[in-house]
């Protein structure tokens, strides 16, 4: 495993964990629903080809209570934005998972400057009435785990609590990720940035878990139908939602692939 | 001390195969399960009980607020307030009461309760409650992360609407308005007292404190499961420097009165267990969305939970399912864990006295109708209430003074409405 070095960067007067590991052009990565309480493999896959600059957002593990100032989408829109922007990552590449690649997409389509090539693994944002995406909320916690991983162990791993921590800010922290997500998307997912779509000008690869269960698979193809520049869909087997958790060699090869 | 008369306004007609067939009495529930046409009978029976507990001589009658919710048909319970208010006399109405972040603009809560107000000749009790998940964040899509900061937002709006004398411009974070001037304004001075219906957050009953309200408890399991929670609340009164006048709280609580236990056992069994095993049949996935509980209640709430499963060596993915899934559903569970209390009126009256001195409540509010009761029964456990035990429990805490009672218009300034059908009401 990689040893990533963890730096901070202040946004509106919270401080934002930025990972950063391997050599070469940077890549950037907003992870998705849930957030990273843990480096992954599939950073280390990244960090092997590229540097890997893995910002927190607002809220999310890493980012903490700087969901609570943010009040609409135009907030959280300029508040990613600066963290990308003193992540350094202005005009790198970008990828993000589902609720991170919403935000990764809103950057590309309102600077477009500011994102080179783009990665998107299944985002939010978009709510087709005739095939609507799983409530990711309204959830037994014991059914969570299979819900956003095709094998619930992905998940639960990402999800426990170090050895030896037994913090009771652990939990909290999970819970805030979802509420920090729900501060966002609630209550169906939908930013209305499929009128955004238009903007991204960067060649943009959808990435999807073939079994997916939170965003159904059409979603792809709605992204790219919206997209100004080439796009490009890629369906990884065997992964969930958060594809990059089930399958990181897939997930990573697909978008360094992509990055070239 | 005073008792009030609660009316939830249950859907009696759920089938008894409900638990197996549906996942939630709460935010799915299905539509095929709800006949307008007997709703009508049972909407109308309703009121006649709530106007029954008022001409009985109870101190209030109440009613509260739900949405897409198979046991509380009253998303609006200013509707009923109202028709209250006209038929009742010198009853005080208590509207535990509107779900401030769910109206836009929130001014629309001072409005309403200034009518009922104004109607009533000054009875109104304003209860400001957040407003379970279940009702705000899923029937109402109420965003979970923002509820409570609109919740408080909404409360300061409306009070000021209620006592600024100029039109004023609020801006707020949530809301902005440039010409706040509600017409009418309530007759009560400076304004209706407020309550807050909430849960166990410390947040909660200090903000009660600051703010000099009646915080009330309002569970379903009784006074057995909520002694700790009052526990809590009054210690921290006394960490406040608070006061100990148990008018500061309120506390609901089930009864069910006849000649003898035997009997109230025999009579109020089924609605007992349709109330808690239909009623509360409530799908946990709606229970928590994130954002919900605040974090400092999460901290508690952890800790609770952690040492409550080494005690009773619950997994942990159990707990979630503990609160709705492992009630007693039948009825000596019922009445054993203290959901709710019967017996004679000997029995009762001792118990209720228990329950008012051990939890320190001045404010008793009594589900007497619960569940699929039809209005006879629920008739008869009110009257017998009123005759046999409300007279002997009113005595209780009348060392200390209700600061948080309405305070109406004199009898002789106030209107006398037409009666309605007089001959029938009489004939009942």
């Amino acid at each position: 495993m990689t040893e990533p070095t963890t730096t901070s960067i202040e946004v509106n007067g919270f401080s934002c964990r930025v990972w950063t590991a391997g050599t070469g052009p940077k890549i950037g990565f907003l992870a998705g629903f849930g957030g990273l309480p843990k480096w992954v493999p599939f950073l280390d896959r990244l960090a092997e080809k590229r540097t890997v600059v893995v910002p927190s957002l607002p809220g999310f593990p890493g980012g903490e209570r700087g969901h609570t100032v943010l009040d609409n989408h135009l907030d959280w829109c300029l508040a990613v934005r600066e963290i990308v922007q003193k992540a350094g990552l202005d005009g790198a590449d970008l990828a993000g998972s589902s609720v991170g690649a919403a935000m990764a997409a809103e950057i590309a389509a309102i600077w477009p400057q500011s994102v080179k090539r783009l990665a998107l693994i299944a985002p939010f944002g978009l709510y087709d009435d005739s095939d609507p995406p799983t409530d990711p909320w309204a959830q037994r916690p014991p059914d969570v785990p299979n819900l956003f991983c095709a094998d619930p162990k992905t998940w639960e791993s990402l999800k426990e609590q170090p050895e030896g921590l037994n913090s009771p800010e652990w939990p909290i922290e999970q819970v805030r990720a979802s509420e920090a997500a729900a501060r966002i998307f609630w209550p169906l997912g939908n930013t209305r940035l499929e009128k955004r779509l238009p903007l991204i000008a960067a060649p943009t690869l959808l990435v999807w878990g073939g079994e997916d269960r939170i965003m159904p698979q059409s979603y792809a193809q709605r992204f790219a139908n919206g997209i100004a520049g080439k796009s490009e869909i890629k369906v990884i087997p065997g992964a969930g939602h958060l594809a990059e958790l089930d399958k990181p060699d897939e997930a990573a090869a697909a978008v360094l692939a992509w990055m070239q | 001390m005073k008792l009030m008369w609660f009316h939830l306004m249950p859907y009696t007609e759920l089938p008894d195969d409900f638990r197996e067939k549906n996942p939630s009495v709460w935010v799915d529930i299905h539509s095929s399960l709800f006949d307008p046409r007997r709703a009508h009978h049972m909407y109308n029976d309703f009121m006649d009980e709530l106007e029954f507990a008022a001409e009985c001589g109870f101190d209030a009658i109440c009613v509260n607020e739900h949405h897409s919710n198979g046991y509380g048909l009253m998303p609006s319970p200013n509707l009923v307030a109202s028709s209250l208010a006209r038929r009742t006399r010198d009853t005080a109405l208590c509207v535990l009461g509107n779900s401030l972040a769910l109206y836009n603009p929130p001014t629309r809560v001072a409005e309403e309760f200034a009518m009922i107000d104004c109607i009533s000749g000054g009875r109104l009790i304003a209860g400001f409650p957040v407003g379970s998940p279940m009702d705000t964040c899923f029937a109402y899509g109420q965003n979970p992360s923002m509820l409570r900061d609109r919740y408080y937002e909404a409360h300061d709006l409306v009070k000021k609407a209620w006592t600024a004398p100029d039109t004023f411009a609020f801006n707020g974070r949530y809301n902005q308005q440039r010409y706040v001037n509600i017409w009418p304004r309530p007759i009560q001075r400076p304004h209706p007292p407020i309550w807050i219906p909430g849960g166990g957050s410390v947040e909660t009953w200090q903000w009660c404190a600051e703010m000099d309200y009646v915080y009330c408890y309002l569970s379903y399991y009784g006074y057995k499961a909520g002694q700790a929670t009052m526990t809590g609340f009054w210690d921290e009164m006394k960490k406040l420097g608070k006061d100990l006048n148990p008018y500061r709280a309120g506390f609901l609580q089930f009864v069910g009165v006849a000649e003898t236990r035997q009997q109230a056992l025999e009579l109020y069994a089924e609605p007992a267990e349709y109330f808690y095993g239909r009623c509360l049949h409530i799908d946990p996935r709606f229970a928590g969305p994130p954002g919900y509980a605040t974090e400092e209640t999460q901290r508690r709430g952890i800790k609770g939970m952690v040492s409550q499963a080494a005690d009773n060596s619950t997994r942990q993915t159990q707990r979630y399912e503990t609160k709705f899934q492992t009630l007693a559903r039948e009825m000596d569970a019922i009445v054993d864990k203290g959901y709710v209390i019967v017996g004679s009126p000997d029995e009762v009256v001792e118990q209720l006295t228990e329950v008012a001195t051990n939890l320190n409540v001045g404010h008793l509010m009594m589900l007497l109708q619960f569940g699929n009761m039809n209005k006879e029964l629920a008739k008869y456990n009110t009257r017998m209430f009123a005759e046999k035990v409300l007279p002997r429990l009113s005595h209780v805490h009348s060392e200390w003074e209700d600061h948080w009672w309405p305070k109406p218009m004199e009898q002789n300034e106030r209107a006398a409405p037409a009666s309605f059908v007089p001959a029938q009401a009489a004939a009942e």
